[in-house]
C-alpha cells in the first residue's frame, strides 16, 4: 500500500499564527502537520502521511487578489495527492477560503479535496453542489469528528471507491441524484415510516424538506402616487423566438426587456417559453403572465408613479436554488440602484 | 410581493407579501371571462398586489 501524500490547510487561528490580530497574514506553508493536523495524521494512520501545512490569514484570503492562487501554488509544491482544508466549523470567511482552496486545487492540481465545515456556514450553500463537505460541529468542539470525515472521505475517494449517501457518510448532500433498486416499494417505504412517526420512533425521511433563509420582509410603501413600480416574472417571458435563448428549465440566466413607451404585449411579439406547465394561455395573451397593460393604465391614473422601464424574466422551473437566489440579489441591487421601491413578481 | 398561484409554495419558500392569482397557466388573467373582464380582473389583482406593497408585514402576508 503507498502512503498518499496529504496537504493540509489550515487559516492564521489554527495555524497557531495568531488570532483576528494576524489575520492579514500572508500565505505560509510548513513541512508536516500543525496544531490539529496532529489528530489528522493519527486518523490517517499509514494510508496518508500529512507531509505539510499551508496556511493563511482569514482577511488576506479572502481580500487580497490572487491570494488562493498563491495558496494553490504553495499547495502544489508539495506534490501531494490529497489536499485537507479546514474544518472551518461556522465560520464564514475561514468557510469561503477552505471551499475556494478545495476548489480549485482540485481542478488545477488533479488532486482529491475535501473540506469540512457546519451545514449553516455561508460557504457550505456556496460550495456545496461542488465539493465534498465533512458536515460538522459548529464550533471546534467537534475539530476530531471533522477530521475523521474528512479523512475516511479523501482515503475512499483516492482509492476511487463510491460513497455512501450522505447520511451514511457524514458529508453534506451535494444534490446529485444516485438511483438505486430498493428492497420495497415506495408505498411500503412510506407507510411503514409513517407507523414509525405514528409509534414515535425515529425514521428517516426520503425526501427532507429544503431550508429555506427568511428574509425579512421590506418595509411598507409609503405614498404609492410617488413610488417607482417594477416588473418581474419567472414565468419564462422573452420576445417571440427567445432571441437571448432563455431556458425552459434549470435556467442559468435572467434578462432585461425594455418597456418604456410601451403599453401592450402583443402575443405576436412575445411568449413564455416555460418548460413546466402549458404555455398556451400566456402565449394568447401574454398580460396573464405579466400585467403591463393594467399597471400601465395605474401609472396613467396616477394610483402609482412610475412605471419602471424594463421588466426582468427568467424560468422558475426545476430551478436551482443557489442560482434563484444569485438572480434574486443581482435584480433586487439593480432594482434598488435605479431606484425602484416596490416589485411585482409574477410566479408560475 | 409575489403574485402566485401556488401560494403554499410561495410561502413556503419564504415571501412575505403574497397574493393569489388565479391559475398556474394564467397567473394574472381569467381566459373564461370576455376580454374587457378579464382586464379588470387583471387590475383588481394588481391593485390587491400593490395594497400589499403598502401593507406593514411582520409574519408573512397571503391575500
Amino acid at each position: 500500500m503507498t502512503t498518499l501524500r496529504v496537504v493540509h490547510y489550515l487559516n492564521q487561528f489554527f495555524a497557531g499564527i495568531g488570532a483576528e490580530d494576524k489575520a492579514d497574514a500572508p500565505p505560509g506553508h510548513r513541512e508536516g502537520p500543525i496544531g490539529p493536523g496532529r489528530v489528522l495524521q493519527q486518523l490517517l494512520g499509514d494510508r496518508g502521511e500529512v507531509v505539510a501545512t499551508v496556511h493563511c490569514g482569514d482577511n488576506y484570503a479572502g481580500e487580497k487578489r490572487g491570494a488562493i492562487d498563491e495558496i494553490v501554488g504553495l499547495i502544489a509544491t508539495y506534490r501531494p495527492d490529497i489536499l485537507i482544508a479546514g474544518p472551518a466549523f461556522s465560520a464564514g470567511r475561514y468557510g469561503l477560503a477552505c471551499g475556494e482552496v478545495t476548489l480549485r486545487a482540485r481542478e488545477r492540481l488533479g488532486v482529491v479535496a475535501v473540506t469540512g465545515m457546519h451545514v449553516d456556514n455561508a460557504a457550505t450553500e456556496v460550495y456545496r453542489t461542488r465539493l465534498h463537505i465533512a458536515s460538522t460541529q459548529r464550533t471546534a468542539v467537534g475539530m476530531a469528528d471533522g477530521l475523521a470525515i474528512m479523512a475516511r472521505l479523501a482515503l475512499k475517494l483516492a482509492a476511487g471507491t463510491a460513497l455512501g449517501s450522505p447520511a451514511d457518510e457524514g458529508y453534506v448532500p451535494t444534490g446529485r441524484r444516485i438511483f438505486e433498486v430498493a428492497e420495497q416499494p415506495a408505498p411500503l417505504r412510506a407507510v411503514e415510516m409513517l407507523l414509525r412517526k405514528v409509534r414515535g420512533e425515529p425514521y428517516t425521511t426520503e425526501w427532507p424538506v429544503p431550508r429555506y433563509h427568511r428574509v425579512p420582509a421590506a418595509p411598507p410603501l409609503g405614498d404609492l402616487a410617488k413610488a417607482t413600480i417594477a416588473l418581474v416574472t419567472t414565468g419564462g417571458l422573452v420576445p417571440a423566438g427567445n432571441p437571448d435563448r432563455l431556458e425552459s428549465g434549470f435556467a442559468t440566466k435572467w434578462l432585461r426587456y425594455s418597456i418604456a413607451g410601451v403599453d401592450s404585449l402583443p402575443p405576436e411579439r412575445w411568449q413564455s417559453v416555460h418548460g413546466g406547465f402549458n404555455t398556451s394561455r400566456i402565449n394568447e395573451d401574454p398580460h396573464r403572465v405579466l400585467p403591463l397593460d393594467v399597471a400601465r393604465e395605474l401609472e396613467r391614473e396616477g394610483v402609482i408613479g412610475r412605471l419602471h422601464p424594463e421588466f426582468f424574466s427568467t424560468t422558475g422551473n426545476t430551478s436551482v436554488i443557489p442560482t434563484m437566489r444569485r438572480f434574486a440579489h443581482e435584480m433586487a441591487g439593480e432594482l434598488r440602484a435605479a431606484g425602484v421601491d416596490g416589485v411585482i413578481l409574477t410566479s408560475t | 410581493m409575489q403574485i402566485s398561484a401556488l401560494d403554499a409554495l410561495a410561502k413556503s419558500v419564504g415571501s412575505n407579501r403574497i397574493v393569489r392569482g388565479k391559475a398556474i397557466t394564467s397567473i394574472v388573467g381569467d381566459p373564461d371571462l370576455s376580454p374587457a373582464e378579464e382586464r379588470r380582473f387583471r387590475k383588481r389583482l394588481v391593485v390587491k398586489a400593490l395594497e400589499a406593497l403598502r401593507t406593514p408585514v411582520e409574519d408573512q402576508l397571503v391575500v
